[in-house]
Order: structure tokens, then sequence, then C-alpha cells
């Protein structure tokens, strides 16, 4: 056991999953590796908000259902999302009569939360856990930036909200599958980027120090994975992370995917690729997971990064701490 | 490169950022700012000449009337999601005329109608026309004085 990273003895399986996404999404390069695509951004609810809960309850409701289980096998569910107070997560969780731990990590909650699920579960406290997040583009951006009507026009080094939701159900007691084989809790780190709009720019260090962590407490070599999956550190966000990395001797740059670069075709309005808690959620549960069902890759170190500002702090000119959690995910 | 805390950035990487950061295309910013805002400002002429010949309007009555039929274009298109649309192409261009200052109360207006008339669409109506009236009226006073300060000498 290493001083940040925890190795799962008993291997927490990750026995299903369930991914939606956004129209944007569902027209994007991995479209059809999603469950479901939803045809309007209102899901049939008369807000955004309560859109995004429906889609993060309907995550959680059918990933239980794919892992072949009932609501009442799962003994918790750990969940969170972009919004002020974990709205989303919080009022899905009422759907359910299932303990609830919300977590926020910003866009670094999904693997925040494989990792904390994967602890539960490997610890024997807990059989089935149930890990969800999401995000929507129209929420986010009222929140964090312009209403959406407003014509302003987004700065080059700018990402775009993914508008999606992902669950993972993690088990114990199985024998073959995805396995969680560690997780390595990552710290606070912040360079000094106080630029809102370049959140790839704040997150690479944090992912950068992360992955250095994981590597050297798990004394193995960045060839070991088949893919270093980061969440959403864009496309100018990955090349940072790069970089930084191969100041410290670490090159991934055969093996490193990013989230949100994938996500989209990447053209004028989403610049830098996806963003948001929702965007490794549904990439990660469907696309990558899927690759290791059919043996393609079969070791996969899974780095989600989030900035942990809110728009307060960047009024009153604070830089952004960011944190990025990572788990590793090994067929067995 | 050591980790930094907030209050000891990391200088060394906050300048390879902007290195490697993509720069606005100023030239082509500018050009579409200039075009469209331009445009605008002929609807407004036109709408001027137009209303001068046919209704035989004249100063204040003729400057009001063509800015209402601007704010009025403005919010219809915003209503429509098409103001916003043209504002990532002109950026500057659609938001500087008066049509920008309608796009900017009603987008905001038409976001927050899900908290209620009173505590979203009207509270949350000037979110970002707010500081524009702010100083634009302190200015006016200010212009103002100075104006009758130096008509009594």
């Amino acid at each position: 056991m290493g001083k940040h990273t925890v190795f799962f003895h008993n291997k927490p399986i990750i026995k299903a999953t369930y991914t939606l996404g956004g129209n944007k999404e569902g027209s994007g390069p991995l479209g059809r590796e999603f469950d479901f695509i939803l045809s309007d951004d209102y899901f049939g609810e008369k807000t955004f908000e309560k859109a995004e809960c429906k889609m993060l309850s309907r995550a959680i409701e059918k990933s239980i259902k794919n892992a072949s289980l009932k609501k009442s096998d799962i003994d918790a569910l750990v969940s969170g999302d972009l919004l002020n107070q974990i709205v989303s997560a919080s009022f899905a969780a009422r759907d359910y009569n299932i303990p609830y731990i919300g977590i926020y990590n910003a866009c670094s909650t999904m693997s925040e939360g494989l990792a904390l699920g994967g602890t539960l579960v490997d610890g024997g406290y807990m059989k089935n856990v149930v890990v969800a997040t999401s995000s929507h583009f129209s929420t986010a951006e009222r929140q964090y930036r312009y209403p959406l009507e407003f014509g302003s026009i987004r700065p080059p080094q700018s990402q775009w909200t993914v508008t999606g939701a992902g669950a993972v159900v993690v088990s114990g007691g199985e024998k073959h599958g995805q396995a969680l084989t560690s997780a390595t809790f990552g710290k606070v780190v912040d360079y000094g980027i106080s630029d809102a709009n370049n959140l790839g720019a704040a997150m690479a260090p944090a992912a950068a120090s992360t992955i250095e962590c994981h590597l050297k407490e798990a004394k193995r070599k960045q060839e070991y994975y088949d893919l270093i999956v980061t969440g959403d550190l864009g496309a100018l966000g990955s090349r940072l992370l790069k970089h930084l990395l191969e100041e410290k001797g670490i090159d991934i740059s055969a093996n490193h995917v990013d989230c949100g670069e994938l996500i989209y075709n990447i053209d004028e309005e989403e610049y830098q690729g996806g963003s948001g808690a929702g965007c490794s959620a549904i990439v990660f549960n469907s696309y990558i997971i899927g690759k290791m069902k059919t043996c393609e890759i079969n070791k996969v170190l899974f780095v989600a990064t989030g900035a942990l500002m809110s728009t307060v702090t960047t009024q009153q000119g604070e830089t952004i701490p960011c944190v990025s959690h990572a788990v590793s995910v090994e067929n067995v | 490169m050591a980790e930094r805390t907030r209050n000891n950035p990391n200088e060394a990487y906050i300048k390879y950022v902007s290195s490697v950061s993509p720069k606005t295309k100023e030239t082509r910013s500018l050009l579409n700012a200039f075009l469209v805002g331009g445009a605008i400002c002929v609807i407004g002429q036109f709408l001027r000449y137009m209303f001068e010949f046919l209704f035989g309007m004249r100063g204040d009555e003729l400057a009001g009337s063509v800015s209402v039929v601007l704010i009025f274009l403005s919010a219809l298109l915003t209503g429509l999601g098409v103001y916003d649309r043209i504002g990532k192409y002109a950026g500057g261009g659609s938001i500087v005329p008066i049509t920008g200052f309608a796009n900017s109360v009603v987008a905001p207006a038409m976001e927050f109608r899900s908290e209620g008339f009173v505590y979203g669409l009207a509270a949350k109506m000037f979110v970002i026309a707010g500081p524009i009236l702010v100083f634009g009226i302190a200015s006016s006073v200010a212009v103002g004085l100075i104006y009758y300060i130096a008509g009594l000498f």
C-alpha cells in the first residue's frame, strides 16, 4: 500500500454500466456507443435541472437492471454532479431507497466515485455499489457562464460541457470481468491559472501529479497500461499534461487518450473538446469499457480531473485549484 | 518543476500555457464585427429614412421609433434563438449596438423564467445589462454636471 494509493486485493468488478448522452453527444464520433440518446435536452421535463436529474435517475435505474440486480440488492449509491449542492444527484437519489453518498469533485467525480465504491466493496463492507455522475450543458452554462440565448463569443481555449449521465455497478464476489485493481487519491494542485475558460490548462498539473504518484507507488511503468484515459482535459490540456509528464521523464504520448477529445468532432463551437462530470462518465463507461470487454485493451488507468472553482471565487480573482483521482481497471 | 501553492504560482507553467494556448483570430473577429455591426446600423439608418419619408417623423420622435423597432427585432430574434448565433459570429458587432443591449436583457429573462416571474424573470433580467445601466446613468449624470458647470462661466 502506497501513501496515496490503495490496492484492491479482492478485485471489485464493474458488473454493469449504463450511459446516456444528449443529442449533440449522440451525433459525435462515439454516438453509437451510448445506451441512450436524448431527443431533446429537456427530456420531457419543464426545466433543464429536472431533465438532468431524470437523466441521472435513468442511468442509475438501468445500470442496476443491466447488472440483473434489484434496487434492494444495492448497498449504496455514490453519486455527484456539477450543480450547486449537487442537486441532480441528491434529487435523483430520492427515487431510490438506497443509502446515498453524495460526492463532489467537479469533473473528476466519476473516478472519485469509482475509487470510493471500489474501496467499500473491496473492504467487504458492501456487496453492490452504484456509482453515477451527470452534467448538462444548459444547467452548467447558466450556473457558470451566460444565459443560453445571450450572443457572446466563446474564447478558443474553452470547452463544451457534455450533456450526459453514466452509472456503474461495482460488485464484489465476482470472478471475471473488468476489475478495479487500485486507486490513487489525488491532492489539490494549483499552478496559478485563473482563466475559468482554460480549465484544461488548470487541470493538467493535477492529472500529472496523480499519474506520477500512481506509477511510482504502484511501481509500474506507463507502458504497463494499454491506455491512460484522462477525463476532460481537452486538446490543449492533453498537450500540457504530456509536456508536464515529459519533464518528469514519463512519456505517455503512445497510450494516452482524453475523453473530452474523443467525444466531439472538434469544430468551431467546442474548441478544445468536451468537459463536465458527464464527459468522462459516458465515454469511460461505454467506449472504454466496451473495448475492455472485447479484450482489445486489458489494462486501463482512468484519471478524471476536476476544476474546483466556483463563479464567486473566479470573480474574486482566485486561481483554480484542481484535483484528479486515478483508478486502474484490468481484465481478470 | 516543483509543485506550487496558490500564493506561489508556477510562473514557468503559466508562461508555457500562454505560449501554446490558441489565440483569438483578431483580424477575422474585427472584420466580422465591423460587417455585422455595420449591417445593423445600415438597417437602423434605413428605418430612419423610411419613417421620415412615410410618417414625416422628426428629431426625438424619429430616433425613439427607430430604437424601438430595433429593440423589438432583437428581442424577437433572441426569442427565436437566432441572435446568439449571430453573436457567435459577430462578437462585438452584435453586442455594441442597441440590439445587443436588448439581447442581454431578453436572454436572462427567458433563461430564469423557470424560477418564476418575480424572483426569476424580473430579478435576473438585468443580470448582464445591469452594469451598463449603472455606469451609463452615472456617467451621464457626471457629464451633465460638467456641462452645467461649464455653462455658468
